[in-house]
């Protein structure tokens, strides 16, 4: 990675003025570090570049040059997608909105000091930082999984090669043979996420392998639109799924990446794929910024995003926790917007309103066949509280489905337009 | 604003007007403006659009042998039923409730010259009495909004920052790809459908629930900023 002159220039004049000092109104152009260019990160880094009108100067710190999304990356297992198209670059927000857009890795945040430090070398100071790391997952907490073992046991919750890797491992297996998920605890990133996945390997099965069962080990006594799933599996992939909640020892998992067994209250099964998605926590960089709690999330202020811990910085999407919103793309980027215009407000003095937040998550289950659940939210002083929603009902007319589905693809074209310019 | 002023004139209008009966002889002489399109009857055939045979409690866009545009059949797997309230919506101005809807017809301004045609076109409805909901000529609400609400000017700063939570699915550069395009409305429009929403008049759970939480000072701001946009 490189740091380009002109940040190196800019990183140098902060130093020279004195790093601490926040930047006061009217001087310096103040500087807002984003770290992580997914739903949060690129939303908010677009929104806070754009409104500021050059007055704020947006550095964005993401490792990969091209952003795969995680949503729609099990219609990718389906064969709904390619791969091609569910991943971004972030030449529009560097030339269309003048983000200084970094591929480097944030390593450190030093607070007091407020500089980031990359782990290609050098430090980035900041007035506000913006962290949207998205997940990390929590060593041992799934027995017998630890990071070497995501090839053997993919866990493709972060999109792109893992996903691949999944895909592969399912195109491969042998006919009749066994597909298991070990699905994560609460909480974690897109709650309908797993079952989609499911659906989706169920699809792909049923046309390549319709021998082949579908395990589900799962550690929660219900999950996200339960019904909708259970009456979509029943319909068009009947006898191939079978879920294995806690009462039969969904919770007492341990799973064996060398010989690939996956030890199930005691019961040794021997599967073909094994798509573990273990317990997660927050971005490793929340946890070194020091702005997580002990469950592994970043507390945050319901009204504008700010970490409980340090009011210069903000936390947003899955590394969060604020309450009742679940950890979706849509939640990051309608998080974002309020991030955006908080700092905005605290750094140029614009006006603030107050806080809004929204979510929809979209779900396929078979061709044509798309559910979706969402709800509005509003900042509490306790937490980000659900204030009204809806679900999509069981025994919906095919032509809703299809067009919940449809509604969807808009949704993905809208929401990455909104992230990547 | 001007045009929210009037249109605000007109939904007062409309909804002091909707209570009285509406006129089935006035209404088959305003109909006549309708019959280049739509017939209704005894052996009534679709035209340019569907005959209107049976239309009240009818869900939209079911008439066999009619092709529909994209926007109406959006508005059936939605599940807009036509009852009088939303057919007097959607005379008085058809893209408010269906947005491309291929029906190019400027709307029927007074509530009541709605209220005779919809008096007139009930008579063509199977069997009214029959219907358990049977539709009623006569509503006895219609679109309940206090003139010092609506007559608020939109602030077009707010109305930006709430654009923001349309943009996550509309996209801003007016493409329309399964979720249709709000950009380059008439603020109007744009108005009427918010409350449409509000209102649960204009079907669909997400705009429902995201219009309905909206303040009509909100509606107006978001109003002034996209009616801004050129
Ligand atoms: C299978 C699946 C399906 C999903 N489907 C949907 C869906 O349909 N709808 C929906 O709304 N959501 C969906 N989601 C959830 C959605 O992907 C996440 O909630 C969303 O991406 C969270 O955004 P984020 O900004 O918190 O994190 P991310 O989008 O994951 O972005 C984090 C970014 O930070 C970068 N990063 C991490 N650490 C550092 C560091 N130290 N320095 C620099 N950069 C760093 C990463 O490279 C990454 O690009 C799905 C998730 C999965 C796994």
């Amino acid at each position: 990675m490189k740091i380009n002159r002109r940040l190196f220039l800019g990183t140098s004049l902060t130093a020279a003025a004195g790093l601490a000092a926040p930047a006061v109104l009217g001087q310096a152009r103040p500087r807002v570090v984003v770290i992580g260019g997914g739903a949060g990160g690129a939303t908010a880094a677009r929104y806070i570049a754009k409104d500021s009108k050059g007055a704020i100067d947006v550095v964005l710190i993401e490792p990969t040059r091209r952003y795969y999304t995680c949503f729609f990356s099990n219609l990718y297992i389906g064969g709904f997608r390619d791969m091609n198209s569910i991943g971004h670059g972030y030449g529009k927000l560097a030339s269309d909105y003048g983000v200084n857009v970094v591929h480097d890795y944030a390593i450190g945040v030093d607070r007091s000091a407020k500089t980031v430090a990359l782990a290609g070398g050098g430090s980035i100071g900041y007035d506000r930082l913006v962290l949207s790391p998205g997940i990390d997952f929590k060593e041992d907490a799934l027995p017998g999984w630890d990071l070497s073992a995501q090839t053997a046991m993919p866990h493709a919750y972060k999109a792109g090669t893992q996903t691949e890797l999944l895909k592969a491992q399912i195109e491969a297996m042998p006919a009749g043979g066994i597909f298991c998920m070990v699905a994560p605890p609460n909480p974690f990133r897109c709650p309908p996420g797993p079952y989609e996945r499911v659906s989706m390997v169920a699809h792909k099965l049923k046309a390549e392998n319709p021998t082949a069962k579908i395990l589900i080990v799962d550690p929660k006594p219900k999950f996200s639109k339960q019904a909708l799933f259970e009456e979509g599996w029943q319909n068009y992939y009947g006898g191939m799924i079978e879920w294995i909640g806690p009462d039969f020892g969904g919770d007492a998992v341990e799973v064996r990446p060398d010989t690939m067994e996956v030890v199930i209250d005691g019961a040794v099964e021997k599967v073909d794929v094994c798509n573990a998605i273990p317990a997660m926590k927050a971005g490793r960089i929340a946890e070194l910024a020091g702005v997580t709690n002990d469950a592994g999330w970043a507390p945050v202020v319901p009204a504008s995003m700010q970490s409980r811990m340090d009011e210069n910085i903000y936390v947003l999407g899955d590394a969060c926790h604020q309450g009742d919103m679940p950890k979706s793309g849509f939640s990051a980027n309608s998080q974002a917007k309020v991030c955006a215009m908080s700092v905005r407000g605290t750094l140029t003095g614009s006006k603030v309103f107050p806080a809004k937040y929204s979510n929809t998550c979209w779900s396929l289950i078979e061709t044509d066949d798309g559910v979706k659940v969402g709800a509005t939210y509003k900042a509490t002083e306790e937490k980000i509280a659900k204030v009204d929603g809806f679900i999509s009902q069981t025994g919906e007319a095919a032509g809703l489905r299809k067009q919940t589905y449809e509604e969807s693809l808009g949704w993905y074209a809208g929401i990455t337009a909104d992230m990547f310019g | 604003m001007r045009s929210l002023a009037i249109l605000i004139a007109l939904l007062l209008q409309a909804s002091g007007a909707a209570a009285e009966a509406g006129d089935a002889e006035r209404g088959a002489k305003i109909f006549r403006q309708c019959v280049s399109c739509h017939q209704v009857g005894d052996a009534a055939k679709n035209r340019v659009g569907p005959h209107l045979n049976g239309v009240f409690g009818r869900l939209a866009g079911t008439v066999t042998g009619f092709r529909y545009s994209d926007h109406m059949k959006r508005a059936n797997a939605d599940g807009l039923v036509w009852t009088f309230e939303t057919l007097d919506a959607f005379l008085e101005n058809p893209k408010s409730l269906v947005s491309a809807t291929r029906m190019n017809f400027r709307g029927l301004k007074k509530a009541q010259d709605r209220a005779d045609i919809l008096a007139y076109l009930r008579q063509y409805s199977d069997k009214p009495s029959d219907i358990p909901e049977s539709e009623p000529t006569l509503r006895d609400g219609g679109p309940n909004l206090d003139p010092a609400v609506l007559t608020l000017q939109g602030d077009p700063a707010y109305g930006e920052y709430l654009s923001s939570e349309c943009t996550t699915c509309h996209q801003a550069d007016g493409s329309n790809q399964g979720i249709p395009s709000i950009t380059s409305w008439p603020a109007e429009n744009f108005v009427v459908a918010m409350h449409a929403y509000k209102q649960q008049l204009r079907p669909h759970p997400v705009m429902q629930m995201l219009a309905g939480r909206l303040s009509d000072e909100e509606i107006a701001a978001l109003a002034a900023y996209f009616g801004g946009l050129d």
